[in-house]
């Protein structure tokens, strides 16, 4: 259900984005953008015990009247963004931990692949089809 | 010899024919052993051969030349036509049908031979089955997948990633992006001998020509079809097998190469070793079709070795992305075909793994557009599922179901698809409950968020988070794959939860009951705190149990004692500062005769001492504190305690004692007194002074109108265990130092607080008393220097 998603490099540079494109897509992009700083603090905040999947889930980064963003970082920096329409029937945390979940093992399956160089952008037609299937429900 | 003038599609079949008889690969001369073969092939009495032979001048060569070959097979041609054999009629007949050889029993064959009927328009294929002379068994499968055919020598062409192509033919009109040439590129020798490869090639060839049976455009090309057997890259041949555009009606191949469709599909019929065959059958299947071939797989596992000798065991990434990059595919289709062969997305290719990838690179060098999905013959079997580890069909089992006969020359054992399919396909089954099973790692997930809205009561308590991390989650799903368990392993963590959380839920509830007793005598000794809570929080810990049990996983439940009920923290603690305390309390309490002595004021003070000794005594808990309401209660009641006092202090007080009792008292009379929270002072008092029984009953039913039959069990207990001792302040005082504590806590502020006043008091006193003295003392010393000065010189 969202209306965009990003997968962005521990360097801070994206690996992947896409958004709705009915929308203006620069302004997601800004959004993601802007977002990495939330990002950060957050990481930086819950420096403890990192690997708990908990911490791994930032939750909602910042809400705006339009939509909301949410965050979740790997244990090797990667971090993804969703953006979440607002006007939508309010996610549950859940299922947007749900959606980061799957997210992640994609981008694992992404990795796992010896032809993928880290760092390259993610052309994965499984990670893009799962991608879709996250997006296309928001319709 | 007459020259020999042939239309572009006879041209084409006698090219492939002769490249098939070229079995020395001279190019030049057809072996005898294989044209007679052919010739006799050709169903034509034995005689009619000879003349033929004869004729073309093989005879008198003694070989078979080209021209010689080309000019027999327009000899068979006509005969089989039914016409006389001459030499004119070389040129002079039109629309001569190709000559048509039988091979045998090859359903394939009598199919392809259909197809080609069917296919061409022109009539100028007789309807007999353009037999390709090593037709394989499994031909006849193909022959429905024509398409499949074809693909399945383009494949196996494939095969060999080599850098240089050495196709045998390759028609230029080859379409397909992977040409036979490409086929070359595997590592392994292309030397223009080797059977396989030709056998590729012919193979190929097959496919190709059976590909183009159904467009009717290609004339040549069904009939060369049916040749579809090796083919050598005789240089002449200009029709390779061409990977028409086309699609065979009864192809289903997904995505049809888009090679164009070839005029020249000419199938290099060259007479190979049975792989060709083997090809050929290989590539009927490709999707159906996407089958691979025993001989493909035989390949495969071949090249698996050069990787990797243990057939068992796994091909790392990046061994496998060499291997695969020598296919000069682009990166992109690379990856994704690892993306689909990979299929437990482990980073490492098992034999089926490495199967299907080899699989799906050569289709794609064949042209064939990768799928989507895996398709399910190429789904890796699990190992753990099957018992037969081993992929590959041993080729016995194959050839007894192959219902066609090969060739014996040709084919040494061909595994029939047949026998290979069921297995896949059964394989293919499981692999899919599997794969049902892999997207478990959604119901894991939903399995979390399930969790997730947990009894908001119990989560207050405990908010543990699920323990998931992602990589647990594939681990969990591959091992789902693997063993098939249904969320055993998901269900372990969980189930461990649910007994954290009635735990903890028994913590919650019994924290918040104790909270509203009143008496604290649960809270006097662990154990009774614990019995306590217990009945409560199982109450609770039922009705949220498993929900919460899930949410509260990690950390266990903290003890249960800090909690409402103790205002302070350690109920030890408070125990020793209360036995500190009770040391001097004691002594006070065992002085507690005074306190009515005393006059009112101190009594506070005293009675401070007392409950702070009495507390420690009794620790009985109950005195104190846990109930903040009983705690005003009893306020009043100490003041009507206080009041009575004075009057008939020991008395009183154990009256006093006695009504406040309720609490809990611990069980020696004195120390239940001390068990109220204020009144508690006076009470300790009291009860200090009471040694043993005579309160202890009154005492009791007090209690136990007050408190619960929870409580007045401790109480009950402690109780007894006072009675019985009598014992010492202290010593009772001890057993229930760890209950007072709660009550403790509070006794001990009042009693503190009252030792503050009395201390301030005293000192105040003392402060005057001591000035008072100064004063004294001063008016003294003036007074003696008076006198002094008065008396009068008397010593003088």
């Amino acid at each position: 259900m969202a209306v965009c998603i990003a997968v962005i490099a521990k360097e801070n540079y994206p690996l992947f984005i896409r958004s709705v494109p009915t929308q203006n897509e620069l302004k997601f992009h800004y959004t993601v953008h802007t977002s990495l700083d939330v990002v950060e603090e957050k990481i930086s905040a819950v420096g403890k015990s990192l690997g708990d999947q908990r911490e791994l889930y930032l939750g909602l980064l910042y809400p705006t009247e339009d939509y909301k963003v949410y965050g979740y970082v790997t244990n090797s920096k990667v971090k993804f963004v969703i953006v979440v329409d607002s006007s939508n029937t309010s996610l549950r945390d859940n299922e947007i931990r749900s959606m980061f979940r799957k997210l992640h093992n994609s981008f694992t399956d992404v990795m796992c692949n010896p032809f993928y160089n880290p760092g390259d952008p993610i052309q994965s037609k499984a990670f893009n089809g799962i991608v879709s299937g996250m997006m296309v429900q928001t319709g | 010899m007459e020259s020999l003038t042939l239309s572009d599609v006879e041209q084409k079949y006698y090219s492939d024919l002769f490249v098939y008889c070229d079995t020395d690969n001279t190019k030049k001369v057809a072996s005898n052993g294989r044209v007679l073969d052919l010739f006799r092939a050709a169903q034509l009495p034995s005689e009619v051969v000879l003349q033929i032979t004869e004729l073309c001048g093989a005879t008198r060569l003694g070989h078979f030349g080209r021209s010689q070959f080309y000019i027999a097979l327009k000899l068979i041609a006509i005969a089989q036509s039914g016409l006389p054999l001459r030499v004119e009629s070389l040129n002079s007949v039109k629309d001569l049908p190709l000559p048509r050889f039988v091979v045998g029993k090859n359903e394939a064959e009598a199919r392809h031979a259909a197809l080609y009927q069917d296919a061409e328009s022109q009539g100028l294929y007789p309807p007999s089955s353009m037999a390709v002379i090593p037709r394989p068994p499994g031909r006849g499968h193909q022959n429905k997948k024509g398409f499949n055919s074809h693909k399945r020598l383009d494949l196996f062409c494939l095969y060999d990633f080599q850098p240089e192509p050495t196709s045998p033919v390759i028609s230029p009109h080859q379409s397909p992006p992977t040409s036979p040439h490409s086929w070359r590129k595997h590592k392994r020798q292309h030397s223009g001998g080797n059977p396989d490869r030709q056998a590729v090639g012919a193979a190929a060839g097959a496919v190709w020509t059976q590909f183009r049976e159904p467009p009717a455009a290609q004339g040549p090309g069904p009939v060369e079809g049916i040749w579809a057997s090796h083919s050598p890259p005789p240089p002449s041949q200009e029709s390779w097998v061409s990977f028409t555009a086309d699609t065979p009606p009864s192809s289903t191949l997904p995505a049809m190469h888009p090679s164009s469709v070839q005029e020249n599909t000419t199938i290099r019929t060259v007479a190979s070793a049975s792989t060709t065959n083997e090809i050929q059958r290989q590539s009927s299947s490709y999707d159906d079709a996407w089958k691979i071939t025993d001989e493909q797989r035989q390949y495969y596992i071949n090249q698996f070795k050069t990787i990797q000798p243990d057939l068992t065991g796994f091909i790392p990434g990046s061994a496998a992305k060499e291997f695969f990059t020598k296919s000069k595919l682009p990166i992109l289709e690379l990856s994704h075909i690892w993306e689909l062969s990979d299929f437990d997305k482990d980073g490492a290719l098992t034999l089926d793994e490495f199967c299907a990838a080899f699989h799906l690179v050569v289709a794609r060098k064949n042209g064939y557009d990768l799928p989507e999905k895996l398709p399910e013959s190429l789904m890796p079997k699990l190992i753990d599922l099957d018992d037969s580890a081993v992929p590959e069909q041993p080729p016995d089992v194959a050839y007894s179901a192959s219902p066609v006969e090969v060739t014996p020359n040709k084919s040494p054992s061909m595994p029939s698809l047949n026998q290979a399919w069921p297995e896949m396909n059964q394989s293919n089954e499981q692999w899919e409950t599997f794969s049902e099973r892999s997207s478990s790692s959604q119901t894991l997930t939903q399995f979390d968020s399930n969790i997730a809205p947990a009894d908001p009561d119990t989560a207050i308590v405990h908010p543990v988070p699920i323990r998931m991390t992602p990589s647990k989650i594939h681990m969990q799903e591959m091992e789902l794959k693997r063993t098939g368990s249904d969320h055993n392993h998901p269900t372990s963590p969980l189930l461990v939860k649910p007994p954290e959380l009635s735990e903890e839920a028994k913590l919650t509830a019994s924290m918040k009951f104790v909270a509203a007793n009143t008496v604290g005598d649960g809270y006097s000794s662990s154990d009774s705190f614990t019995s306590d809570q217990e009945p409560i929080a199982r109450q609770r810990s039922q009705s949220g149990a498993s929900p919460e049990a899930l949410k509260v996983v990690a950390p266990p439940p903290p003890p249960p004692r800090p909690q409402p009920s103790h205002s302070r923290s350690s109920s030890l603690d408070m125990n020793r500062t209360f036995t500190a305390s009770s040391g001097p309390g004691q002594p006070q309490s065992s002085t507690t005769a005074f306190p009515p002595a005393v006059p009112p004021r101190p009594l506070p003070t005293q009675a401070e001492a007392v409950p702070a000794g009495g507390a420690a005594l009794t620790t009985t808990s109950p005195q104190q504190i846990p109930q903040q309401p009983n705690f005003a209660d009893f306020s009043q009641f100490q003041a009507l305690a206080a009041s009575e006092q004075p009057s008939s202090l020991p008395e009183v007080d154990k009256h006093s004692e006695a009504g406040q009792v309720e609490k809990i008292s611990e069980g020696a009379g004195p120390l239940r007194t001390v068990k109220s929270d204020g009144p508690a002072d006076e009470r300790t008092s009291t009860t200090a002074m009471c040694s043993s029984g005579p309160l202890a009953p009154p005492p009791k039913p007090v209690r136990r109108r007050l408190k619960s039959e929870d409580e007045l069990r401790p109480e009950d207990e402690q109780h007894g265990a006072q009675k019985s001792g009598i014992i010492a302040a202290p010593q009772t005082a001890q057993p229930s130092i760890p209950r007072s504590v709660g009550k403790d806590k509070k006794a001990i502020q009042a009693s503190i607080r009252r030792n503050k006043e009395t201390n301030t008091v005293l000192a105040r006193l003392n402060s005057e008393l001591q000035q008072q003295l100064k004063d004294l003392l001063e008016e003294r010393i003036s007074l003696e220097v008076q006198l002094e000065q008065l008396r009068p010189f008397s010593h003088l």
